[in-house]
């Protein structure tokens, strides 16, 4: 298998492909980004903590005038945290529905001159029974 | 008129478009000239000079102006603030006066981006050799863009829209017509970038730029340059009567920038910020949205506008769809907003649109706005909003007469 590195490091690999970010220690605030400190409280202690795989759509748009035309979707995380991503497998905007269900999916976005794969991640949606109304 | 107030005595704008025989301080000059001679003033008047402009902000262009108009070794200063630059110009010869370091400020704003395709729509070039490595805050190998969603203008005003219309029942339909009106008011506006009205058939059918917005629901990038002389109270009482029964009182200026909100950490929040200066602007001037006669707002995509009919509180929550349907902000509604054509026809030159938009709305209190004039208008409001995030608004009145 060759070597695999996330197209961001808030991606994390392995057996079980997570999104993780950091949490503010004093109020629970999530950031993706190196921080130098809270900007919700001012803080400067942080964990590391995992986010769902599963969310809900709550803002999209399907991105035009280009060769490869792709959804681009911000999702509310269960239990906490919003991020943004492409909606994969989707490109009826009719489709896309209040709250609708997704599941986070990782894909190899590229390979570089040493073999390396970029891994990056998208959302699908849910379609079964699991999803419950929120 | 009380002590503290600031009046706008002379207000100008320069048409938009696209002007290839004229440099940023053309453009700039025209606009500063002739807002002296409609406060009958010259350069030896002003106190203060602000100027907004983004893409050259570091040529300091206020000095530059000045070398062609006027030397009088007053304070300057280059200001730069997204889309709200111009009216961060306003807000700093205003904060001038206001403080008493001077009676009368000149504040312009200005904007030299011929066709440089659409806006924030620019795409990064490539790296020669290929070697993933993390870099910068989130450890990105490559290209974040298009891979992780979109975060470039088009998308995210998109984005923002879709936020509103999943939540709230809006259809893409909904926001198609705010273009039709927009594009239908810039006919009667000869200062107009675009004066060509479209069908809502033909505005739905259009290219898409990014779902829900079509071409003719973005903006496009354009020359100009607009400017407004403000003086103090006192200084008011001391100027011509035909000059000061002209004259437009600042009834407000807020500012504001975004406050942390989760989503915003993603993804740009730009209706938080625009509700609280909003909210603000009502309280300071002890005006409602229902006090209003004309708006200005920031319709740089469609989906924009949609949203801060609601975020200025000129329709009921989540109503905004329901109030287009309306026809309430058409220019014969009870509400006009935009009926300069707004930034989807007018033009989006960024550092002049915060100035032009008082330009509109003084000329309109002023009664004296021609074709498009907005009968009776005594009370207007005009916002910006710049990423990420900047957002100005002004309330305007007319004096009594
Ligand atoms: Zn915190």
């Amino acid at each position: 298998m060759p070597r695999q590195i996330p197209v961001v490091e808030y991606l994390a690999l392995g057996d079980d492909p997570h999104l993780t970010s950091h949490a503010c220690r004093s109020c629970g605030a999530l950031y993706f980004d190196r921080r130098n400190a809270c900007a919700k409280c001012f803080a400067t202690d942080f964990d590391t903590t995992h986010l769902a795989n599963r969310g809900r759509v709550r803002a999209f748009t399907i991105v035009g005038r280009i060769k490869r035309p792709f959804v681009s979707v911000v999702v509310d995380l269960e239990g906490g945290g919003v991020v943004k991503a492409n909606l994969l497998g989707v490109d009826d905007p009719d489709a896309i529905t209040p709250g609708m269900p997704v599941e986070l999916a990782t894909f190899v976005a590229g390979t570089d001159d040493e073999g390396t794969e970029a891994i990056a991640f998208g959302y699908r949606p849910r379609s079964d029974r699991e999803a419950q109304p929120a | 008129m009380s002590a503290g107030d600031i009046w706008i005595v002379g207000a100008s704008m320069t048409p938009f478009g696209r002007f290839a025989d004229k440099d940023l301080v053309d453009l700039a000059a025209d606009a500063t000239l002739d807002a002296l001679r409609d406060a009958d003033m010259t350069m030896a008047n002003i106190g203060i000079l602000a100027l907004g402009n983004v893409y050259e902000a570091n040529s300091h262009n206020g000095q530059r102006l000045q070398k062609q108009i006027g030397q009088t070794g007053i304070p300057v200063y280059n200001v730069v603030n997204a889309c709200a630059t111009g009216a961060s110009a306003v807000r700093i010869a205003m904060l001038a006066v206001a403080a008493g370091e001077t009676e009368v400020g000149l504040a312009v704003g200005v904007e030299k981006m011929g066709k440089m395709g659409m806006i924030g729509g620019a795409a990064a070039a490539r790296a020669e050799k290929k070697v993933y490595g993390p870099r910068g805050r989130y450890g990105a190998v490559m290209k974040s863009e298009g891979l992780l969603g979109t975060g470039l203008m088009p998308g995210v005003f998109a984005q923002a829209g879709t936020e509103y219309a999943l939540a709230n029942g809006v259809t893409a339909t909904q926001f198609a017509k705010v273009a039709q009106k927009n594009h239908a008011h810039s006919v009667l506006n000869p200062l107009a970038q675009y004066r060509k009205e479209f069908s809502l058939d033909e505005i739905v059918s259009a290219e898409m730029i990014s779902y829900p917005n079509t071409l003719p629901m973005c903006c496009p990038t354009g020359d100009g340059a607009a400017a407004v002389v403000l003086v103090s109270d006192q200084k008011l009482r001391t100027l011509d009567p035909d000059v000061r029964r002209r004259a437009v009182k600042i009834s407000a200026s807020i500012m504001t920038s975004d406050p942390w909100t989760e989503s915003d950490q993603v993804q740009p929040d730009v209706n938080t910020l625009t509700r609280m200066a909003a909210d603000a602007a009502y309280e300071t001037a002890g005006l409602g949205p229902a006090d209003l006669d004309i708006v200005e707002l920031h319709d740089c995509f469609a989906t924009a506008e949609l949203l801060h009919y609601d975020n200025l509180r000129l329709c009921e929550p989540g109503g905004a769809g329901d109030f287009i349907d309306s026809g309430r902000p058409w220019r014969d509604g009870d509400t006009p907003v935009n009926v300069s054509g707004g930034l989807l026809s007018k033009g989006h030159p960024l550092g002049a649109t915060g100035v032009a938009n008082l330009f509109e709305v003084v000329t309109h209190l002023r009664g004296e706005a021609g074709d498009r004039q907005v009968e009776g208008a005594r009370v207007g409001l005009t916002h910006v909003i710049g990423l990420a995030s900047a957002c100005a608004v002004h309330i305007l009145e007319a004096p009594a007469r």
